[in-house]
């Protein structure tokens, strides 16, 4: 074997965009000194090769020898009067490494086997830095909890060989253990587990009269951690609701379950029992959604953990039923302002901008290179998720509805698929189970997992041509909790036997445990008929996809792990998954006393209108949606961004899931965390109302909507927090039944707080996510938010009120107020029923719905999507009796309400349809590219388009 | 009269391959998705073939450089069945991530034998990371320029999506510019809607001239960075509610391919 080590730069003349993109973040952090940075790629490869050939490797294959030059060695530092200096960032040992698999890949076909290759990045900053400028840098460039920096010419990256395991049985002695010593127990090996949890298990052990295996206890962590079994969902609660007690026995199934299964739709296919929610789509086929979260890892890694939040959900689809084909992605992100100053951010937090950026990328990454369109997002923004920042993703699947259910039986083979198994993610599910503190990103570094989206796709190719020969019986995904989860849950009902050793690994050394509970990336479990094994693995292998049968589904009811012939566990399914007891937890809440601010009134309004389009959270996402491929698999019907100049903001996006077919799936989300403070009961069923108005603005069948939930809240052992989520989920089984709107699927996501040095706490606001999925009949009849033509009428349908309560005019004063905004469920309902039946009548040609910054903002954003002007007067705005100041109307964030655009003829079809609903005639469309709002002889507002797109776009970026 | 087959070759990352066969089918072809593994283990199956088509994505994915390994797997195993492909008169068509492979195997422009592993490190075009240099997703209005390409209707401008972080067009000197210009290489060229070329966005990555595709000496190869198989339906146009009916512009070069196949093959 020779090492050799070759290292590809921009040639002189070409852009060098890394160098510069690190030379302006260096600028960013304050470090002018350094003129340049000269960024290059180093390949290690170990082979059987000799200099020619190596010669050719560079040639051939590492350098585009067009614009590129490459050196084979280490580089000197170029000569010169100015200093330089070199950092150099490996990946660290064991992280999985992308660009070297497919080295390896490229290798083999150029008659070089058995290769072993490593890549990294080499900086040369050119300009005089300090010792601490430099270990500044190197904490920017490299994240420390997978990468290494070095520094200097000389230092050689660590080796990267690691040795093989030997068996060695691990049992932890609990049998006599007291409460504390249980609880240490748990501390120690990061279980996660409480005291009462941890008593059940040393019954059981106690009962069996031995103690447990290391094995069994990291089985029993994953199965009842928060992320796997949603224990506080579940919990009994005490609620004390304003002195007022209410009782349940399951906060879960008596909310936002109970409103599903009272609706009992005929069109719901499989709800909150597969890994995503499944609705009819067609006469054939079905569609599945699944949002799920990556918070805490995202924290510590922004691209890794976006990456693999996105990679891991896309997966739920793929093992839902028996697999869905993944047709869309959806991404919400809630980050502190990313103008934070660096002295506001606590200590082992990374800087809010720079989770910005490595969310977005990580997710442009995974998402575009999965082939799957991101047609739907959101970013919001609020200092409290400065430590705990939010990343929500999201897949749509298709599904043949013959295919919507999977059952594995006794007898059936346990088969990984996939990718390799590595000490990547290891405690992934107890650590996001738990809150975060400073010490976080050394401690739980392991539990950051690296993603190769091209590993997955190749998996999904070939599991959809399996699905379809019907070569396997039930499929999961292998996520939190890894094997242990996905093969616990597959066998629950009729247990299983695997032999770990038989599992692949990405290198040698891990034990047992490890390989049992790693969170490794973009791995699968199916569950296949004997007979049909040959079959399947020779389709796996011949797209170069691995396939191992690892075990058994055994027909007794006994999860039993050996390694190498002996046996290292055996737990009974019914323990696993029945043992844990039910808890009651107290919550609490009080009514808060707030009060409405006392503001003078103003006679102009045009400079807070503009202020709020430049606010953080209503400004232009061009910047982030234009990375994302929203354009692959030509589904696209509407986009996220619409209009004349393709640049004003969708209130949900379409696709045509089918390239053969004209029926469409239309996606949007609602999320409202400032009402929260107010209260969150009117929070969830303003973000549910949210929801189904964007999606009625662009066309989706009223009758045909699902929504799913991402609750996502602080440390719920705090009776007022617990008491929060109670009053989110009571809206939610209001809203179900009010709006005959299912739930199908949902996630929660608690304990997001962190701990800072000094003993603070951050919380995160009381955060809701509600996503929604409508089905449009045809697409062609579908609307979008931009003005259309010069001279049509605009209406304002749905009531304004007095609710500046938790809008962006009372944020931008800082103030909260008292006034959140409330909802009339069935008024709502009927108003989306009309909306409705006027587009598909073709009486509307645009459609806005009113939200952020209320009827101000969405005027202006039709205005500047259509490249047209607006004149309305504010007299025809129907308004409730209180609500009779000028910046109520102008910005309140009242419910229910959307601005249509009506051509003349149609006025009176119009106005039929909308017979007994609140609506009035605001004003019209007209030709000059001016915004004017005025209440009868007083001018409120009065702007221009290019006043707008400024103060709205390129805020982000 | 026979059908038209299209091979619309499939590889780890490859991701529109589905919509690329639908997009010829529409224009009256048949296509067939095979993966590189199958047609490296019996190349001859490509002979049932009129047009090999190289769809977008993220072959391997796009590591080292973008469509770098699949061109160099395309280079070691399939290099000889493709070029008789091509002299016996058939179509190339990649498209963005294809069209990456098609350059950097050497099938574009094709000059000198470029194609194969001796003279593969010394490629007169290549392609590189956008001038704002992120992955970028928007609708760009297209030139045909070079009268030779069989794929495209002279003086039809198109609008169909670009969606990639490396589609800048360069080239090793200005000497291969000026034979790329002098010698009708150049496909397309980035324009805005009245037929201007510009910066961005009207050039999205900053290429050379604004070229966005190229074609060989033949005419009948064609490399393309923008998809033309995103806009072959009316409702996939970015601002189709405020236009009437429309034959969808991407749609041209499927059925001018066809219907060249059709008619000299």
């Amino acid at each position: 074997m020779n090492q050799w080590r070759i290292e590809v730069s921009s040639r002189k003349g070409f852009a060098d965009p890394r160098g510069q993109a690190v030379r302006d973040e260096l600028r960013e952090l304050g470090i002018t000194t350094v003129e340049a940075v000269i960024s290059a790629r180093v390949y290690l490869i170990e082979a059987e090769m000799d200099a020619a050939m190596a010669k050719r490797v560079a040639e051939e294959l590492l350098t585009d020898m067009v614009c590129q030059d490459y050196y084979i060695g280490r580089s000197a530092i170029p000569a010169g009067p100015v200093a330089a200096s070199i950092i150099e960032v490996h990946l660290k040992s064991g992280v999985t490494d992308p660009v070297a698999e497919s080295v390896v890949t490229a290798l083999k076909d150029m008659g070089v086997p058995n290769a072993f290759v490593r890549t990294a990045r080499k900086y040369v900053l050119v300009g005089s830095i300090t010792d601490s400028q430099r270990d500044l840098i190197a904490r920017n460039l490299a994240n420390d909890c997978i990468e290494e920096v070095i520094f200097g010419a000389d230092a050689e990256p660590p080796s990267p060989h690691t040795r093989p395991y030997e068996l060695q049985l691990r049992d932890i002695p609990i049998l006599d253990l007291d409460d504390e010593g249980l609880l240490q127990v748990s501390k120690k090996m990061d279980l996660f587990l409480n005291a009462a949890e941890m008593q059940t298990i040393q019954a059981y052990f106690q009962k069996l009269g031995r103690n447990p295996r290391d094995i069994e206890l990291e089985t029993l962590a994953q199965t009842w951690s928060e992320h796997c079994v949603h224990k506080t969902l579940k919990s009994r609660v005490e609620m004390d609701l304003d002195g007022q007690p209410i009782h349940f026995n399951n906060l879960l199934k008596e909310t936002v379950f109970r409103g599903t299964q009272e609706l009992a739709k005929p069109w719901c296919i499989s709800v909150f029992s597969d890994n995503a929610g499944v609705i009819e789509f067609d006469e054939t086929d079905a569609v599945c959604f699944k949002v799920e979260t990556h918070n805490h890892p995202s924290a510590l890694d922004p691209y890794g953990g976006a990456a693999t939040g996105i990679g891991g959900v896309i997966r739920d689809p793929m093992g839902t039923g028996m697999g869905a084909k993944p047709i869309a992605n959806t991404d919400i992100f809630c980050f502190a302002p990313p103008d934070t100053p660096m002295s506001e951010v606590p200590r082992g937090v990374l800087h809010p901008r720079r989770i910005m950026r490595g969310v977005i990328s990580g997710v442009r990454d995974y998402g575009n290179r999965m082939g799957i369109p991101t047609v739907n997002g959101a970013i919001y923004f609020d200092r409290r998720y400065i430590a705990n920042p939010l990343v929500f993703c999201g897949n749509l699947g298709l599904i043949p509805r013959d295919k919507a259910f999977k059952h594995a039986t006794a007898g059936d083979l346990v088969v990984v698929v996939g990718g390799r198994t590595g000490r990547d993610g290891i405690h992934g599910a107890t650590f996001s189970s738990g809150e975060m503190t400073h010490e976080h990103d050394q401690i739980f570094s392991h539990a950051v997992q690296i993603g190769n989206a091209i590993t997955e796709k190749k998996m999904l190719d070939v599991l959809l041509q399996a699905r379809d020969q019907g070569l396997y019986s039930a499929i999961t995904d292998c996520g939190a909790g890894g094997l242990s989860s996905a093969v616990g849950e597959m066998g629950a009902e009729i247990g299983a036997e695997v032999d770990l050793e038989k599992v692949p690994l990405k290198y040698a050394g891990l034990n047992y445990t490890e390989i049992w509970i790693s969170e490794a990336q973009e791995r699968m479990v199916i569950s296949v008929p004997p007979e049909n094994a040959e079959r399947i693995l020779a389709l796996f292998a011949s797209e170069d996809v691995e396939a191992t049968v690892i075990g058994r589904f055994t027909g007794d009811r006994q999860l039993v792990l050996r390694y190498q012939g002996t046996e290292v566990g055996r737990l009974e399914m019914e323990f696993l998954h029945e043992g844990i007891g039910k808890q009651t937890r107290k919550a609490v809440w009080k009514t808060p006393k707030l009060s409405e601010p006392n503001l003078p009134e103003k006679d102009d309004y045009t400079s807070e209108l503009l202020a709020i389009l430049s606010s953080w959270n209503v400004a232009s996402k061009e910047w982030v949606i234009r990375q994302y491929d929203h354009e692959v698999q030509a589904g696209s019907v509407v986009k996220p961004l619409v209009g004349a100049r393709h640049d004003g903001p969708s209130d949900a996006a379409v696709i045509r899931p089918k390239l053969t077919s004209d029926r469409g799936v239309a996606i949007a989300c609602g999320m409202n965390p400032l009402y929260g403070d107010i209260d969150p009961y009117w929070m969830a069923l303003s973000g549910i109302d949210e929801a189904i108005r964007n999606l009625i603005c662009v066309g989706a069948r009223p009758d045909r909507i699902a929504v799913l939930d991402n609750f996502c809240w602080g440390d719920c052992n705090r009776p007022e927090t617990m008491g929060s989520l109670v009053r989110a989920a009571q809206a939610c089984y209001d809203a179900a039944i009010g709006y005959s709107t299912p739930f199908i699927s949902g996630k929660d996501s608690l304990n997001n707080e962190f701990r800072c040095e000094d003993g603070s706490r951050i919380a995160i606001p009381a955060t809701l996510l509600i996503s929604g999925l409508g089905i449009v009949d045809d697409v062609h009849q579908c609307i979008t938010m931009d003005a259309k033509r010069a001279g049509n009428w605009l209406f304002a349908v749905g009531l304004t009120k007095n609710e500046l309560g938790g809008s962006h005019f009372y944020k931008l004063r800082g103030e909260l107020g008292a006034n959140v905004p409330r909802v009339e469920i069935a008024r709502s309902s009927e108003t989306a029923r009309r909306i409705h039946r006027a587009i598909l009548q073709g009486v509307i040609v645009s459609c806005h719905d009113c939200s952020e910054g209320g009827l101000a903002v969405a005027l202006a954003e039709m205005a500047m999507a259509g490249d047209l002007g607006i004149d309305v007067d504010l007299r025809g705005q129907p308004c409730s009796q209180d609500c009779t100041r000028a910046d109520m109307r102008l910005f309140s964030e009242s419910n229910s309400r959307y601005v249509v655009e009506v051509p003349a003829d149609r006025f009176d079809a119009f106005a039929r349809l909308m017979l007994n609903l609140p609506f009035g005639q605001i004003g019209r469309v007209v030709e000059e590219p001016h915004l004017t709002i005025r209440q009868g002889g007083s001018i409120l507002v009065q702007t221009d388009l290019n006043a707008i797109r400024s103060a709205w776009q390129n805020k982000i970026g | 009269m026979e059908t038209v087959r299209v091979l619309v070759l499939r590889a780890a990352g490859v991701n529109c391959d589905e919509e690329t066969a639908y997009a010829f089918e529409l224009a009256g072809a048949g296509a067939q998705r095979v993966h590189i593994n199958r047609l490296i283990e019996n190349p001859s199956m490509l002979e049932d073939f009129t047009i090999l088509a190289f769809p977008g994505g993220f072959s391997y994915g796009d590591d080292v450089a973008a469509g770098k390994i699949l061109a160099n797997q395309v280079v070691h195993h399939l290099v000889e069945p493709i070029r008789r492909f091509i002299e016996n008169g058939r179509l190339v068509l990649g498209i963005c991530n294809g069209f990456q492979v098609l350059l950097k195997a050497g099938f574009l422009p094709g000059w000198d034998g470029a194609v194969g592993s001796k003279s593969f490190a010394e490629l007169p075009v290549s392609i590189t990371d956008n001038d704002r240099p992120q992955y970028e997703c928007r609708w760009v209005n297209l030139e045909p320029v070079s009268d030779r390409c069989v794929f495209l209707t002279p003086g039809q401008r198109l609008c169909i999506p670009m969606a990639h972080g490396e589609g800048k067009i360069v080239t090793r000197d200005a000497a291969v510019l000026a034979r790329l210009q002098n010698e009708n290489y150049i496909a397309f060229r980035y324009v805005d809607a009245e037929g201007r070329t510009g910066g961005f966005p009207i050039n999205p990555n900053g290429a050379i001239d604004s070229i966005a595709g190229l074609t060989d000496s033949t005419g009948r190869i064609l490399g393309l960075m923008p998809h033309p198989e995103r806009h072959i339906h009316r409702t996939q146009h970015p601002h189709w509610t405020r236009l009437g009916e429309r034959e969808p512009d991407g749609l041209t070069i499927f059925r001018n391919a066809v219907n060249y196949a059709k008619s000299h093959l």
